[in-house]
């Protein structure tokens, strides 16, 4: 298989963690402009979303530093420029020179110096390497910030700057000319389901006009654990329901919110929208995937600019629903599991019970981690990190502490719920020897169904 | 007009002046800016209860941070709770506020005000010490940190000083522990004193936006 696609962009599908290849020659700042251009359009693209909630949060920090032990890539390096709040420094900075109320203070004695280039091109690695936006320092924090929240409007200041690490800037891009980050162009993606359909004997159901449900998947999972899209066909087929991929709207990763680029991330979400409002679905399922739970469940309606005409459930929710409803049944597992909670699904996501209803039906002993649940330690995944080959080092240091969380557990079975998180498991389980796999709760599901109760 | 005049007169009624109109400022500042709706559709009704919830669970550490951060909490209660105290149960004070408001009420005795404001000050100190020497604090603290520091430490070192009569001149260093007090109000609306509110307002906030959602709290 070509690894160019339609684009020049080459992408490094051998490995276990999919992005475009190390780069010979790193461009991590894009465009052509003067300085005092990207910092306008920084400040012009970071105040824009800028609101009550924003402008409390940047007010209410007392500078504890309680937050840098909250957050895995602190706890992993111990360097304290990664303290949460610090990644926005210059954004806080600028905040009180320009938005806030006393800003013609800090403006006229000048106590706020203006934010220069080279400060937000030194942030670069703050923002996008080392934060997943997570949440956890929200935990922590006693003032409760959602810095996370802060980190993704900095990040929208730092794309329309032309501030993205190269490869995230090129997945992005990928994402924006082809539909997919990772090379699932429509007619890959039809040629992989067809594949999966034939090679696990399951009816597939493709660009139906209507149907009731619409199913996303990831790139991750279309190219690397295409048996997710097998797995999902086999359990919405067990149940009965009028579903469909639609190869018009299909990829449920948003890249556009992770690079910072609002107007491409409205742009992936709308083709969502409008493929699930032309096929009139009532439902549309998220695959194991956690930032895309967190773009259309939570941002979706707000990119959309109304109440979204469908309902919108993660994978997981839409299972545990299922087995509460009867509508399928599960054969039981005679195993210890601990789960890996994605941040994005559970923290940030709400849908923290929905694994563990699951794991439940599957009859398994389910071992929480040290800090599971809500309180989860990222994998370090998430965020776009994993595309950026200069944030391998401490990414793998942070699955470090997570591989001993799990293996504390003593369980005899990983499981999670994002295809992402497991990609990363893949990948620094062979890097650090773990000699355990992360598996898929969809799989395991579709795995141990019980096919002749309905 | 002698300093002890000054500092009883017209310095109260500017500083509680620009106490009062900044906090209003900078908390109106805030609230005027416009909020866009959250259009999702909540998991679950009753996001204020989340509001309200999340203002106390934030008041102390979830269980895995305790060994990380718990002591710098306990720093941080001895001192907000000493504050309160001293400024309140303190004899001289209560009499002052009762001054202006019209009543009296209940105060401890000067040998425990003087033992809380001692521990207090130590508490102040450990909490600067700790900001010189952790690197995370160190890096992430600016002039606001210190300025506000030194304006809460000095009304207890002037106040111990008064107590314990170390004042050359008694009336002049009553004077000056009473315009410690009004440079900290003073202070108090431009810095992080503010997080006196902003705490309610930021714990609200996340407690609200995030029961809608589920998840954290």
């Amino acid at each position: 298989m070509s690894n160019k696609t339609v684009t020049e962009i080459e992408l490094d599908l051998e490995s276990k963690r999919l992005s475009v290849r190390k780069p010979e020659e790193r461009f991590d700042v894009q465009g052509e402009m003067s300085d005092d251009e990207r910092i306008e359009k920084a400040m012009l693209n970071f105040a824009k979303d800028f609101g009550r909630v924003s402008a409390t949060y940047m007010e209410s920090c007392i500078h504890c530093g309680a937050c840098a032990h909250a957050c895995p890539f602190y706890e992993a390096s111990g360097d304290p420029r990664h303290t949460p709040i610090w990644k926005i420094e210059p954004f806080k900075q600028a905040y009180k020179r320009e938005a806030g109320p006393l800003a013609f203070v800090y403006k006229t004695l000048n106590l706020k110096p203006k934010v220069t280039v080279d400060e937000l091109k030194n942030w670069q690695e703050l923002l996008y390497d080392t934060c997943t936006m997570c949440g956890r320092c929200t935990l922590i924090c006693p003032m409760s910030i959602d810095i996370a929240t802060l980190v993704g409007m900095a990040r929208h200041a730092m794309f329309h700057a032309g501030l993205v690490p190269h490869e995230l800037y090129t997945v992005t891009e990928k994402a924006f000319k082809e539909g997919s980050p990772l090379g699932a162009t429509p007619q890959v993606f039809e040629d992989r389901i067809e594949w999966m359909g034939d090679e696990h004997e399951v009816e597939m159901h493709v660009d139906e006009d209507q149907a009731d449900v619409l199913v996303l998947m990831s790139s991750i999972e279309i190219q690397k654990y295409p048996e997710s899209m097998a797995a999902t066909a086999k359990i919405l087929n067990h149940m009965g329901k009028s579903w469909t991929f639609r190869t018009d709207g299909y990829e449920a990763t948003n890249f556009g919110m992770l690079s910072g680029n609002t107007a491409w991330q409205k742009d992936m979400s709308m083709k969502i929208i409008n493929a699930a409002e032309k096929i009139g679905a009532k439902l549309v399922i998220l695959p194991e995937c956690g930032h895309a739970y967190q773009a259309l469940r939570w941002q979706g309606a707000n990119m959309y600019g109304k109440p979204l005409p469908f309902q919108v459930q993660h994978i997981s929710e839409f299972l545990a629903d299922a087995i509460d409803a009867g509508a399928i049944k599960l054969k039981t597992l005679n195993k210890s599991v601990a789960f890996h909670d994605p941040c994005q699904v559970s923290r940030r996501g709400g849908a923290t019970p929905a694994p563990r209803k699951v794991l439940e039906a599957l009859g398994v002993e389910q071992r929480e981690t040290e800090s599971g649940g809500n309180m989860n330690l990222c994998c370090g995944g998430g965020g776009g990190v994993i595309t950026i080959h200069r944030a391998d080092t401490l990414r793998y240091k942070i699955m470090g502490n997570k591989f001993r969380q799990l293996d504390a557990t003593g369980a005899e079975m990983m499981v999670t719920s994002c295809s992402n998180c497991r990609q990363n498991f893949d990948d620094s389980g062979e890097k650090l020897n773990w000699g355990k796999e992360m598996n898929s709760l969809l799989e395991l599901v579709a795995d141990n169904l019980v096919e002749e109760a309905k | 007009m002698t300093l002890l005049d000054f500092a009883r007169g017209p310095a109260m009624q500017i500083a509680i002046i620009i106490f009062v109109l900044g906090i209003f400022w900078r908390l109106v500042g805030v609230w005027a800016l416009r909020q866009k709706k959250d259009l999702s559709e909540p998991r679950q009704k009753g996001a204020w209860i989340g509001g309200i919830k999340g203002l106390f669970v934030h008041a102390w550490p979830y269980k895995p941070f305790v060994p990380k951060v718990g002591t710098q909490y306990i720093v941080g209660y001895i001192i907000h709770l000493g504050l309160f105290i001293v400024l309140i149960f303190g004899t001289p004070h209560m009499l002052f506020f009762a001054d202006i408001v019209g009543f009296t009420w209940w105060t401890l005795p000067g040998g425990v005000i003087t033992a809380v404001s001692v521990i207090t000050l130590v508490a102040l100190f450990v909490a600067l010490a700790k900001r010189l020497v952790n690197p995370v604090q160190r890096l992430i603290s600016n002039f606001d940190d210190y300025a506000a520091w030194f304006l809460t430490t000095a009304p207890f070192v002037t106040g111990l000083m008064t107590k314990m009569n170390l004042w050359p001149h008694y009336e002049t260093g009553l004077a000056i522990h009473i315009l410690s007090v009004w440079l900290l109000l003073i202070y108090f609306p431009f810095g992080k004193l503010m997080h006196s509110f902003w705490f309610v307002v930021s714990r609200y906030t996340t407690g609200s936006r995030f029961a809608r959602r589920g998840g954290m709290s």
